[in-house]
């Protein structure tokens, strides 16, 4: 195989990448030390919820995981961190193309930074771009590093302050709260709204269910209701 | 050391997904089916998750007027609806809840 050449302006990109992503660091911050709060609260040492922001790397997943942690067995939380993570499935699609023509090093690298807020800036930027072979890897990976970057001190911010701030405030509602603010802007069609309603009615009927299962029965069948009534467009 | 069994497990299923298609796509596409089932997950299970964390308090429904996690979440309901604004709306849910739970107790 060719030695493939690399983009002239590698740097360039890298920075344009990073210059890109700022706006959405801003509203990635609170998250990440909402997470880092829950998660001590949940009895997660300071240790591990750190590194599961480098390891996961996926807010949802990790703030579900604080959720979960304390009553559900192991191997029904991956399953839970898998499904709410196959949205993944759908960017690792749609940028695929863009990226076929890299080394498997870059592949490998660039997939570890594949996150919503990444997807994001990346896709409308390659999309721009005339042709999908012309894509720069350096864009990615300045886009992703930037978030990365963010992800891990805003995470450390969070342990710090959840093992310093007292137990009465209720700040475990911040987990509903934050799911509020990311899902409540997105519900824009008959599909997603169905989905929404549905999984909600679930959860409350089945939350007797042991191991958290509601949660898993909700999802899937609100996937279902907003598949079926989101059908027809 | 069940967290960090979690964490690895949790994070190479993770990686994998987000992998996938980019190593697999001159192979195999996401079937449209599956596509639109996908786009629906976020909504599906943050909603649930939400509904649980609003209604649900030790192990029972509570739809009572007393619960204040209800009305703290519909103010922060209207306001990500109508203002899209992450912080706005996580200050006031709290405050709605906060002031609430002063008042009643």
């Amino acid at each position: 195989m060719a030695e493939p050449t690399a983009p002239p302006s590698l740097r360039a990109e890298f920075w344009r990448g990073v210059r890109a992503e700022f706006p959405l660091l801003i509203g990635v911050a609170p998250f990440g030390m909402i997470y880092g709060v829950l998660a001590l609260a949940a009895g997660i040492p300071a240790s591990a919820a750190q590194a599961m922001s480098a390891v996961v790397f996926a807010g949802s997943a990790q703030l579900i995981t604080t959720q979960l942690y304390t009553a559900t067995p192991l191997l029904l939380t991956v399953l839970t961190i898998f499904v709410v993570n196959l949205r993944h499935l759908l960017y690792s699609a749609s940028l695929a193309p863009y990226l076929q023509k890299l080394r498997p090093g870059w592949k490998f690298l660039l997939a570890y930074l594949l996150t919503d807020e990444a997807y994001a800036v990346v896709i409308a930027d390659y999309q721009r771009n005339e042709h999908p072979q012309a894509a720069s890897p350096g864009f990615f990976l300045g886009a992703g590093l930037a978030l990365w970057a963010t992800w891990q001190a805003s995470t450390a911010v969070g342990v710090f302050l959840g093992a310093n701030l007292p137990q009465n405030w209720s700040l475990d509602f911040t987990l509903a709260l934050t799911f509020i603010a990311i899902i409540v802007p997105t519900l824009k069609d008959r599909g997603l709204l169905a989905a929404a309603v549905v999984a909600s009615l679930v959860a409350i009927l089945s939350a007797g269910l042991p191991y958290k299962l509601g949660l898993l029965l909700a999802a899937l069948l609100g996937i279902l209701s907003g598949t079926w009534l989101g059908e027809e467009k | 050391m069940k967290i960090w069994l979690i964490l690895l497990l949790g994070g190479l299923a993770t990686y994998l997904t987000r992998l996938s298609m980019i190593l697999l796509f001159t192979h195999w596409q996401i079937p449209p089916w599956l596509g639109r089932a996908l786009r629906l997950v976020p909504a599906a299970v943050f909603s649930a998750i939400i509904a649980q964390e609003v209604f649900i308090q030790n192990g029972g429904i509570n739809l009572s007027f007393h619960n204040e996690r209800i009305l703290a979440a519909l103010a922060a309901t209207l306001i990500a609806w109508r203002t899209k604004h992450i912080l706005l709306t996580l200050g006031v849910g709290m405050a709605t809840l906060w002031a609430l739970q002063a008042f009643f107790h």
